[in-house]
């Protein structure tokens, strides 16, 4: 092993540019793997970080007959804050919401929204809830980006909106955009229209009435109180964490092709440098090789393609990833056209894990796609092989 | 002089498949080689000399018959000991010289003794002592590439030499260089065989070699043909 380590290490360094090629391919796949699935990584933070910060909060308590995926059980989920949480509502552990469904007209279309009753002082989402503390004209009302773009409104538009209080009438006024929020999380977004918490509860004539409960993050003991459910992070997160299991199924396709053209370029050089060195192969025979030898030669200076670029990734990797951990990846889209939640600028993550595991598979890989080939070696005839016969 | 018989070839037949035929390029043979013979099998293209060569350098079996070389029958071993006993006691010198081009002489020479395992401090006096046998030791560093035909075979020779083999087989050594360098490796072959009894076998045509061999037979379509020894002073 030692011996073919040394000859291994002279017959690279002396193949020159075309080892160095190789190294160089191969290095590109080891930092754009790593690059990659630190990125992923930190997309799927910033999700579950993202979804925390603007919709979900530490956790919620929502009204027993609350449904998010049926708008029509909204005019019946509502209640006053249970008594068990009011030192809570005092420390400014949570906040509560107001949802009713409604309609905005804008440019005369009709939208259908689901209008939130927001409190402007709130601080445990991230939405800019004091832009709702103004005294207007008009009632002041928040909306995202997506939202804005699809009803093409903007900061200082009226729009009239329309719902239906306690009683089942329909009512309407105009109300006042005052601000145009952007967050990654489509759900506090796509047809959503934000209002203070006490203009709704007049409206809705439905005092101190409320449909969800928003739970400081970081803070716990919450325990179930009658007439309201009590939902989790956790348990609100897990549609976020199968999303990203879904994805790293796709990921791992990805990680296959770019190990895959890195093969291919290894099996390549393998290939032709076994055809090209018949006679060469012939000679460490005539020398007293065993042809197992050889093969193990071939095996090793093939592997150390995987070291060698391990080595140069870290030279020229380490520093570039952790400046893009620091810095950041800005997409040269518009990602708010995208449709899923995806910042602007992702900040990759990575572990020693991803690390190790990528070193790991690319060199074993490489050992692999370089040992298939060389067996061909065993199979020669050394005389033939010495009078470089093709075979 | 009593010299020890080194290679015993007993009715030895070698046979190549030629599609449904066979083709028969050694036939008969019966040779005995003693120990420090400079010997050379003499024969146009085509007359089997590399086929006798490969079987006594165990890269290649007898199809019929026996070829004994240094006490081991040559199709009876494995290619495990096929490979030991070329490790441990033969010398090859290809008409192409065969090098490791990204190699420096140095590491070309030292290349058998790596396989012999031995250490690295007496690795260097010996590639250093061949490599003053054929006078390169000024070349220690360079590359096949940047050497002359003629060097480069002596650095094969000084590859071939270094262990100090029982038996150094050579194919047409001379067949690329020219007449210089040709009679100045050839003495240097003589004189190691001289020195160290180390036996050579060469296959050649060549007028040059043949005049510094003092044994020469002689094969014609895989038969010995004559076989004469040669008393002479050069
Ligand atoms: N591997 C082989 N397969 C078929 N024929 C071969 C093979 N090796 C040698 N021969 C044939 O055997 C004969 C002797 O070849 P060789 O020993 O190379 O001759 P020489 O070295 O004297 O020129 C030639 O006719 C050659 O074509
Ligand atoms: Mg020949």
């Amino acid at each position: 092993m030692k011996i073919a380590l040394k000859l291994a290490w002279r017959n690279l360094t002396g193949a020159g540019l075309r080892t160095w090629l190789n190294v160089l391919v191969l290095s590109f796949s080891f930092v754009v793997i790593i690059w990659l699935k630190g990125i992923m990584t930190g997309w799927d933070h910033q999700a579950k970080t993202d979804m925390t910060q603007w919709e979900i909060g530490g956790g919620q308590y929502w009204h027993e007959s609350y449904d998010p995926y049926d708008p029509f059980t909204l005019a019946g989920s509502h209640a006053k804050l249970p008594s068990q949480l009011q030192n809570a509502k005092k420390a400014g552990d949570l906040t509560g919401l107001l949802l009713t469904q409604g309609a905005i007209f804008p440019e005369g279309r009709m939208m259908s929204v689901v209008i939130k009753g927001l409190d402007p002082g709130q601080s445990i989402l991230k939405l800019p809830s004091r832009k709702l503390d103004t005294t207007a004209s008009a009632i002041p009302a928040i909306i995202g980006n997506m939202m804005a773009k699809h009803s093409k409104l903007k900061a200082g538009d009226y729009v009239t909106l329309r719902w239906r209080n306690a009683n089942g009438t329909f009512d309407a006024t105009d109300v006042l955009i005052t601000d145009i929020f952007s967050s990654n999380v489509p759900a506090v977004d796509a047809g959503q229209i934000y209002i203070p918490l006490a203009t709704l509860q007049e409206v809705m004539l439905l005092p101190d009435e409320i449909s969800l409960i928003v739970l400081r993050d970081k803070t716990d003991g919450w325990n179930e109180i009658p007439g309201w459910n009590y939902k989790s992070k956790t348990e609100l997160t897990k549609q976020v964490d199968e999303m990203i299991k879904t994805k790293s199924a796709g990921q791992t396709v990805l990680y296959f092709i770019l190990l895959l053209l890195a093969m291919l370029a290894i099996f390549d050089t393998q290939v032709l440098s076994i055809f090209r060195r018949q006679k060469e192969i012939g000679t460490y025979v005539a020398l007293g090789y065993t042809k197992q030898q050889v093969v193990g030669l071939f095996t090793v200076e093939g592997s150390m393609h995987a070291v060698l670029a391990a080595l140069l990734s870290a030279a020229y990797g380490l520093p570039f990833l952790s400046w893009q951990a620091k810095a950041g990846w800005t997409m040269p889209v518009d990602t708010s056209e995208f449709g899923m939640a995806i910042a602007q600028t992702l900040y990759p993550v990575y572990s020693a894990g991803l690390v190790i595991g990528t070193v790991l598979t690319v060199t074993i890989t490489t050992a692999i796609v370089s040992y298939l080939p060389a067996r061909k070696i065993a199979r020669m005839n050394p005389t033939d092989a010495l009078r470089g016969k093709l075979q | 002089m009593e010299t020890q018989t080194i290679i015993s070839v007993k009715e030895m037949y070698k046979r190549f498949p030629m599609g449904k035929t066979e083709f028969t390029a050694l036939e008969n043979l019966n040779l005995d080689f003693a120990q420090g013979e400079f010997t050379g099998l003499i024969g146009p293209s085509g007359s089997g000399k590399t086929t006798l060569l490969n079987i006594l350098g165990s890269l290649d079996v007898p199809t019929l018959g026996e070829a004994t070389v240094l006490g081991k029958s040559i199709g009876k071993l494995n290619t495990h000991e096929a490979a030991m006993l070329r490790r441990e006691s033969l010398g090859f010198i290809f008409q192409s010289y065969n090098l490791l081009a990204v190699h420096t002489v140095f590491e070309n020479v030292e290349f058998p003794l790596l396989l012999l395992k031995i250490p690295s401090q007496e690795r260097r006096k010996m590639v250093q002592e061949a490599l003053e046998w054929v006078g390169l030791s000024d070349k220690i560093r360079s590359k096949p590439p940047q050497l002359s035909g003629g060097q480069c075979q002596r650095v094969a020779i000084a590859r071939a030499m270094v262990k100090k083999p029982k038996l150094v087989l050579a194919d047409e050594p001379t067949a690329n260089l020219d007449a210089a360098n040709s009679h100045h490796i050839l003495k240097t072959m003589l004189t190691l065989n001289q020195e160290l009894k180390t036996t050579f076998i060469f296959a050649t045509h060549d007028e040059k070699v043949i005049s510094y061999l003092n044994r020469k037979i002689y094969l014609l379509d895989g038969r010995v043909d004559k076989d004469e020894v040669v008393t002479h002073n050069k």
